[in-house]
């Protein structure tokens, strides 16, 4: 991956991820603490878009973060960054929430493929404001279809219904959607 | 894109948990067997988690820090003092596997070959008597996996539960597989596992079924399997004790070549 975006950035006075999973591993519970303080915004601002509601967010957030602790050798730095699996794993677990059900996926099964690092809050701050803005540039229907989607949960027959929109037709706008946040972060 | 076409927009969905019903179904058989689009899959959730990142909102409540830091208190971990240990043990054990499976598909073979030596010709009765000689010695050693009264122990970090594993020895070339499986969940009366070859093309191919013991171990000796298949992966559904042409999804278990 040449993209710089998504390199490991090292060196730069913080501690690398690995190094704090490394510490979760060995039982350390300060390494618990420091990536709280480091994710911990990005996973309740994830859990509260999709539950609307501070006090399920609140209880998401303490359940990705003791997930971590008791099991961090779920997390797999080959499959993805820190920060992208727990917000992934954060929007899961809401989207489990919101519809009253329990955990569908095992955290060993998250993989989010390669995608930026976040050790760093400049890091977290450019990447959210550089996808924001390739999701504020979509055609409105096509954000539209993607956001219902991923922070609401709805099948792809759900949104059609809710729109009025051929089933074909979402399809696509999801698909062509996730295609281009993936080239803004290629180029 | 480099995965199949026409299931491009299937696989979008699948990535944000948007699939449903028998298109869900569908795809989830066809991802069993495709490695490339499972890849795609991969990129495509990561391209899904951007959407995450992208949230904005207040930061959590103090509380919740400290909420976090009580019960990660009430959960002290033992450090893993087994794990440079375990992995060592593993690099051996991985080894004693190897030569053990090597072993094992190896008497597979003589045991092939020593029934048509016998068959067709009479001059190889010495080199027959020989490999029987072998096979014993084989047997003798190969017992203590494959034996149900054998004691099986599986060795894993301190406080945590064994999970379920399976090993799958196959020998492309003559078509053997030895397959063996521990700590395996009981199943329904009237279930069976099925094991899967997942060849590097085409449907997944049928190798085995076996319902696992009161100490939930299972085993596999050589399914008829054509010489030759390219196994990619290796994967367990459950099935109805007559077995099925098509694996029942969703795999329970699975693994790719080491």
């Amino acid at each position: 991956m040449s993209n710089p975006e998504r390199q490991n950035p090292e060196g730069q006075g913080v501690a690398p991820d690995l190094a704090m999973v490394t510490a979760l591993k060995a039982g350390d519970q300060s390494a618990v603490v420091q990536l709280y303080d480091r994710y911990s915004s990005v996973v309740y601002a994830v859990a509260l878009r999709v539950l609307g509601d501070t006090g399920a967010a609140e209880d998401v957030l303490q359940e990705v973060f003791l997930q971590l602790w008791r099991n961090p050798a779920a997390f797999d730095a080959a499959r993805g960054t820190l920060g992208s699996w727990l917000a992934v794993i954060a929007r899961n677990r809401a989207i489990d929430f919101l519809r009253k059900r329990k955990p569908e996926t095992d955290l060993e099964d998250v993989i989010v493929s390669v995608s930026p690092d976040l050790a760093r809050e400049a890091d977290r701050s450019r990447a959210a404001e550089k996808i924001r803005g390739v999701i504020g540039a979509m055609p409105p229907p096509q954000r539209s279809a993607l956001e219902m989607a991923y922070f609401e949960g709805l099948s792809h027959s759900e949104i059609a219904g809710k729109t009025g929109e051929p089933l074909g037709t979402i399809k696509t706008r999801i698909r062509t959607g996730l295609m281009t946040l993936r080239k803004a972060f290629q180029t | 894109m480099s995965a199949h076409e026409q299931f491009a927009d299937d696989l979008a969905l699948y990535a944000v948990d948007a699939l449903a019903g028998d298109d869900r179904t569908a795809l989830e058989a066809h991802l069993a067997g495709c490695s490339a689009c499972r890849l795609e899959l991969e990129q495509l959730r990561g391209d899904g988690a951007l959407l995450a990142l992208s949230t904005l909102g207040p930061k959590p409540p103090q509380r919740a820090r400290q909420r976090l830091l009580d019960a990660v208190a009430k959960e002290p971990r033992v450090p893993v003092k087994v794990a440079e240990t375990r992995a060592r043990r593993s690099w051996w054990g991985v080894l004693g596997w190897a030569a053990t499976a090597a072993v094992i598909v190896f008497a597979a073979s003589l045991w092939k070959e020593n029934a048509a030596l016998k068959q067709t010709l009479a001059s190889a009765n010495a080199q027959a008597t020989q490999n029987a000689r072998e096979l014993e010695d084989i047997r003798r050693i190969a017992a203590p996996i494959i034996e149900p009264e054998a004691q099986v122990v599986t060795v894993v970090a301190m406080k945590a539960q064994p999970q379920p594993q399976g090993k799958a020895f196959y020998l492309r070339s003559r078509g053997n597989l030895v397959f063996l499986a521990t700590n395996m969940p009981p199943l329904p009366p009237n279930k069976a596992y099925e094991l899967w070859l997942i060849p590097m093309q085409g449907a997944p191919m049928a190798a085995g079924m076996f319902k696992p013991d009161a100490h939930g171990r299972g085993t596999v000796i050589n399914p008829p399997l054509p010489a030759g298949a390219e196994a990619k992966a290796f994967a367990i559904t459950v099935e109805n004790e007559a077995g099925a042409s098509t694996p029942t999804m969703p795999i329970v278990m699975m693994g790719a070549g080491e």
